[in-house]
């Protein structure tokens, strides 16, 4: 599986995620390297179609996949938890379902 | 940049029906945003806030770039309030930049309290977790209640948290 954290240093929420996704991967059995990709500016951020700061793929894909329409541009991405609270952060297990889900 | 024991700098900005307001005392200057989950995070508690202290100005500042975060554009700073209703503070757009460099603020959201004389006596975020409602603003509750008394302020400053300022 391969595992990425997307992130913007204009966002502090970045190190949150990486604590969050390696927990749950851990948990999972998952013995996978994340690899850690900045984005720096705008056209990179287009590049990589990322649509804001922390964006986790695996297998490319994204672990709570973006609205149609979301620009890509580096910005903070809003999240909900599943208990309707919005977070900076996916909730966890949202990460664990899509863990599961790329298996 | 403003720090504890200053004057805080006014102000005289439009609101979302564009009424100009100036900066009137005691207060507690929000920087604040649209897009920022962090800010949306603590925007309830700010605002519960502001109706606990009816003898207090509340103003949520927008300093941010809107061109490049259309989300925070005038704009759409009206929309938000027209749709969520009931907001208890002008919520200001700051399109120069001007009053969040002289505050030095940092990040969305980023506060000042300031007393009755004009001086501002804490600054920093709401209280210790974005993610726990139910510790509902408590540093920014605290600074109030010591404002209010004319007592020092316990805690006068603590790390603003939140996305940066987008600056132009």
């Amino acid at each position: 599986m391969t595992v990425e954290l997307l992130w913007w240093e204009g966002c502090p929420s970045h190190p949150d995620a990486l604590t969050d996704l390696e927990r749950v991967l851990r948990e999972e059995g998952v013995d996978a390297e994340v690899a850690r990709v900045e984005i720096v500016d705008d056209q990179q951020a287009r590049r990589e179609r990322f649509p804001g700061s922390p964006t986790i793929r695996l297998n490319g894909e994204d672990v709570v996949p973006p609205g149609a329409g979301e620009p890509f541009s580096l910005t903070c991405r809003v999240y909900q938890t599943r208990d309707g609270r919005i977070s900076p952060v996916p909730d966890p297990e949202d990460v664990r379902a899509a863990v599961r889900r790329a298996r | 940049m403003t720090a504890i024991g200053d004057r805080a700098p006014a102000f005289a900005l439009p609101d979302t029906d564009g009424v100009e307001r100036a900066l009137e005392t005691p207060a507690v200057v929000v920087f604040t945003c649209n897009h920022c989950p962090y800010a949306l995070a603590w925007h309830d508690r700010i605002a519960g806030a502001a109706r606990d202290y009816p003898d207090v100005h509340f103003f949520a500042i927008n300093p941010n770039d809107a061109e490049r975060y259309p989300r925070d554009s005038a704009d759409a700073m009206r929309e938000r309030v027209e749709r969520e209703r009931g907001w208890p503070m002008p919520y200001l757009r700051d399109e120069s930049q001007d009053v969040a460099r002289a505050y030095g603020a940092k990040t969305t959201p980023d506060l000042f309290v300031v007393d009755g004389a004009g001086v501002v006596r804490y600054r920093g975020a709401p209280d210790p977790d974005h993610q726990d409602p139910s510790l509902n603003a408590s540093w920014l509750r605290e600074a109030l209640d010591s404002v209010l008394a004319g007592e020092d302020v316990a805690r006068p400053e603590t790390d603003p948290i939140g996305c940066s300022v987008k600056w132009k």
